[in-house]
């Protein structure tokens, strides 16, 4: 049998997501990633490389945007964390940046979609004037394979200059 | 109005954008599978120890072997087991596979999981595959490892080429690629404790085929397999054939009565997925004294890896390329050898475009190329040799249906303002630094083709047709279940224009029913950009049926002429009055007074219809500007400019989606991707640091332009497009990248052009040292 190593002995773990409280049980091993997936239900958090490269993964943790899968679970618990199915208000109505996303045809698979949004929400948040060369650079740390990302450029581009986000 | 020509925003997209989409991942509530595969290229299994099931397993279950065949005699047979048995044959063949209560444990196990293989030399790369004492892949099916070889020549080639003006030869070599979908391969499988029926979730283009394949290999019947491919993540012809792991996940479900859910990391999808375009072609081309290529002769080899795919087979790549090569252009006399090379690499599946990047990529190095030799204008070489006279038939037999070979080419030029860029280029040789190059591409794409074209592959399993079955319910809503298995390309939105108009009802009342083999009809599924004119054509058919319904039913409410019926708006009305009737209330009385149908009718609405074309053409011209930095290698791309002709547009913004996306892909495989072996066949680029798909940094916004040639050799006259961005690309860019710094005398016809690549052609060309390697054309080009 393995060893058995305290990474893989479950503690007690509570997550703030989207304003909801989850507690949950997981390894110290377990990625945030993981657990909003899994334990949390959540699964509009997707895991396209899990080597911190692609970005689908991308959630808001104090409104910064991270990988969820280069975190682990317990390092998340004192923060906000803020993922796709938390944009769009509680009736139902999308945020501006997901009706933009859908105005210019910024998706096709969708898989890397609600990283993309939520890399967009937490630049725009931030830096709600960010000129087009450093959006572009923002936009450069997710991948999309659909595309072609000018779309995604555009719709961002949108809610930035309706100055919405 | 007619709703097909517009950009309707797509019915896909909510769910998508708020995370809400359902992919194989997030099914849950199954057990982990993970795969133990093989740590080298080539070895004899001698035992394989810890918890973990085998081939010995799935053989005491009767568990047939996967045949991908076709019926040529130059063609090896083969029957691959689902997981190794006795010999593995590349790094990453499944060799075991053990299941966990969750993915971590499920890796736990694995690491208990000990592979007794005695390694053996192996043949990785196409020449150490060719070579006479080579590794075989197959030593007990095969003496060599070539494993399909088409030939063919048209009479009087040899004499043409003799009697040429000038003859061009030159050596083209593509990199191995990946597709890389963003959501990895998976699946996920569970059978009923009573009854015993499965339902397998995977991230596949076609269901039907797959539950086919698997019902054969379990000895199963049809029906007692569901598949559904949920959302699919992105897949480009990487989920298109049978996955192994796929038909065991279907055994474990049932042997063991329980869910079990495999999801593919990354590095197994780099490594053990399917790879794609490593192929090398030798060119030998007459031209006449007016440029005209006059006589092409073609040797083509490409490394196939190590098992064929089913049921496209290890034949599609190398056959594709001795089929299509002559491309938009018109030799009278044409001669192909093209074989595929088996290797103990990674097998190779379809790879949006298959062969036509690399063809497109010959073809258009050769224009080039041909025209510097001849003293006459890249453009002007083009106007003279590409198809204008139409039907045009191949030299090997393709009908190419009416196109706009040059008018697109003309357009695109006229676009980018040659003149100017010219000017631009000139100042920047005089100052040195960076240098602006820009490079065209004229091709064809061959698409929308049913079973006359497979069939004439001699397939085992030949796919073709596509079927819908259209229904109209009380309410006076549409649901259109479909064969086809759309995964991200917008066919239900598209699908749903061409039923408002037929029916003269809103796209927002028709539901699209794909990708689940319990709620559709057969049908192949997604791939070789085929569905919107197949499953579109069939879509135009049934519509048109079931609007003859509403038609005689109007008629009988209307007391009118079933002829005078117009359907639009919601309602069926008198033509030329205000005399009319809801459509919804046509559908109440179907269903729910039907006595007041027609004599005859069949209550209810609805409508099947097959389509099965003999395929189209669709053509374009990529122009690509770049900028090459001779000391660095590096080439950024400055802009780009597609003219697509891609028959009628159903949705524009749709079509334009696809030519993007397929641009980002092609510009990529042109200076960015590439799968790396090293000697041993170990795999080298199996992350994302290491494998470089691109980013918005690297893909310039596209301006694309269309050009509308109606195809009469669709229903709908429309052709497809979904790879032609692809198919294009790399021509465009490798032609900029040569024209870059052709004043120094470089020749660069390797991709991808990594600055390793353009340097190495920059010191070759000053006729520095250690270039030969990468820098193929300088050798020379023997044909046989």
């Amino acid at each position: 049998m393995t060893e058995i190593s305290a990474a893989d002995v479950a503690v007690p773990v509570v997550l703030r997501v989207n304003g909801n409280e989850y507690r949950i049980s997981a390894e110290p091993r377990r990625t945030l990633a993981d657990a909003l997936r899994d334990d949390c239900g959540l699964t509009g958090t997707h895991l396209g490389c899990e080597h911190g490269v692609c970005g689908a993964c991308t959630v808001l943790l104090d409104g910064e945007p991270v990988r969820s899968c280069l975190l682990f679970a317990v390092q998340a618990q004192s923060a906000e964390i803020r993922t796709v199915e938390g944009l769009a208000a509680a009736d139902g109505t999308l945020h501006p940046l997901q009706e933009a996303f859908w105005r210019h045809h910024g998706l096709q698979c969708g898989f890397c979609t609600p990283g993309f949004l939520m890399l967009s929400a937490g630049v725009l948040e931030t830096r709600p004037d960010i000129g087009d060369e450093e959006l572009r650079e923002a936009l450069s740390s997710n991948l999309c394979r659909c595309t072609g990302y000018q779309t995604i450029v555009e719709a961002v581009q949108s809610v930035r200059d309706a100055g919405e986000a | 109005m007619s709703w097909v020509g517009r950009s309707i925003r797509r019915v896909e997209d909510p769910t998508l954008l708020c995370g809400a989409g359902m992919f194989v991942g997030d099914i849950g509530g199954a057990a982990a599978v993970r795969f133990i595969r093989s740590p080298v290229a080539s070895g004899l299994i001698g035992g394989v120890h810890g918890p973990a099931y085998t081939i010995a397993d799935l053989d005491a279950d009767g568990v047939g072997n996967i045949e991908a065949v076709l019926h040529r005699p130059d063609y090896v047979r083969l029957a691959q087991p689902l997981l190794a048995r006795e010999r593995v044959r590349y790094v990453g063949e499944p060799v075991a596979v053990v299941v966990g209560a969750t993915a971590a444990e499920a890796e736990d196990l694995a690491e208990q999981v000990e592979l007794d293989i005695e390694p053996l030399p192996a043949a990785v790369g196409l020449e150490a595959a060719l070579a006479p004492d080579a590794p075989l892949v197959h030593p007990a099916e095969s003496e060599s490892n070539v494993m399909v070889a088409g030939e063919m020549a048209t009479p009087g080639l040899v004499e043409a080429l003799e009697a040429a003006h000038v003859i061009v030869e030159l050596e083209i070599v593509s990199g191995r690629q990946a597709a890389l979908p963003l959501e990895a391969r998976g699946s996920h499988a569970v059978t009923e404790r009573f009854g015993g029926r499965t339902t397998l979730h995977a991230s596949i283009q076609a269901p039907h085929m797959v539950r086919t394949v698997i019902c054969d290999l379990l000895g199963m019947p049809e029906a007692d397999l569901r598949v559904v491919a949920p959302d699919v993540g992105g897949a480009f012809g990487q989920k298109l054939p049978l996955a192994r792991e796929d038909a065991v996940l279907v055994w474990l479900s049932r042997r063991l009565g329980r869910a079990v859910a495999w999801i593919e990391d990354r590095s197994e999808n780099l490594m053990a997925s399917w790879h794609s375009r490593e192929q090398r072609y030798r060119l030998r081309a007459g031209f006449d004294v007016g440029a005209h290529l006059e006589a092409l002769q073609a040797d083509v080899a490409a490394n196939v890896g190590a098992w064929p795919c089913y049921p496209i087979t290890w034949g599609v790549e190398p056959l594709m390329a001795l089929a299509e090569l002559p491309g938009p252009y018109t030799p009278e006399h044409y001669g192909v050898r093209s074989r595929g090379i088996a290797s103990h690499t990674c097998p190779m599946s379809p790879y949006r475009g298959v062969s036509r990047p690399v063809i497109t990529l010959a073809l258009e190095r050769l224009m080039d190329i041909a025209a510097a030799r001849l003293g006459v204008d890249p453009v002007e070489i083009r106007r003279r040799n590409l198809q204008s006279d139409f039907p045009h038939i191949s030299p090997t037999g393709l009908r190419h249906d009416e196109g706009t070979y040059r008018e697109a080419m003309e357009l695109a030029v006229s676009h980018v303002d040659l003149g100017a860029f010219r000017a631009r280029q000139s100042a920047a040789r005089a100052a040195g630094g960076p240098q602006p190059g820009i490079g065209i591409c004229t091709f064809s794409e061959r698409t929308g083709y049913g079973t006359p074209a497979f069939a004439a592959r001699a397939m085992g399993v030949t796919p073709g047709f596509e079927n819908v079955e259209m229904s109209m319910d009380p309410s006076g809503y549409v649901t259109l279940r479909i064969g086809a298995s759309p995964h991200g390309q917008g066919l239900e939105t598209a699908l749903s224009q061409i039923v408002a108009d037929e029916l003269g009802t809103d796209p927002s009342r028709v539901r699209v029913v794909a990708s689940d083999t319990d709620r559709t009809p057969y049908g192949w599924g997604s791939f070789a950009s085929r569905a919107m004119v197949l499953a579109g054509g069939a879509t135009h058919l049934a519509a048109q049926k079931l609007a003859a319904q509403l038609g005689s039913l109007a008629a009988e409410v209307l007391e009118a002429a079933a002829d005078d019926i117009v359907l639009a708006d919601g309602r069926a009305t008198v033509a030329g009055t205000s005399v009319g009737v809801d459509i919804a209330e046509l559908a109440r009385i179907a269903h729910h007074h039907t006595q007041r149908l027609p004599a005859g009718a069949v209550p209810g609405l609805s409508a099947n219809a097959g389509y099965d074309p003999g395929g189209t053409f669709s053509n374009a011209c990529h122009v690509a500007e770049v900028e090459v930095d001779p000391d660095t290698g590096g080439v950024s791309m400055r802009r780009f400019v597609v003219v697509e002709d891609a028959g009628r547009l159903i949705n524009p913004m749709i079509a334009d989606g696809q030519i993007r996306g397929g641009v980002a892909q092609g510009i990529a495989n042109a200076l960015l991707e590439e799968v790396v072996y090293d000697e041993d066949g170990n795999i080298l680029t199996t992350s994302l640091m290491d494998y470089l798909p691109p980013t918005v940094a690297e893909i310039p916004d596209i301006e694309i332009m269309h050009l509308e040639t109606l195809s009469d050799a669709t229903v709908t006259g429309a052709k497809g497009l979904g790879e032609g961005g692809t198919i294009g690309a790399p021509a465009a860019v490798l032609n900029a990248v040569n024209d870059a710094l052709a004043h120094l005398g470089v020749e660069l016809n390797e991709m991808p052009a990594t600055p390793e690549r353009v340097r190495a052609a920059v010191r070759a060309a000053a006729g520095g040292n250690s270039a030969g390697e990468t820098n193929r054309s300088t050798q020379e080009a023997p044909v046989q």
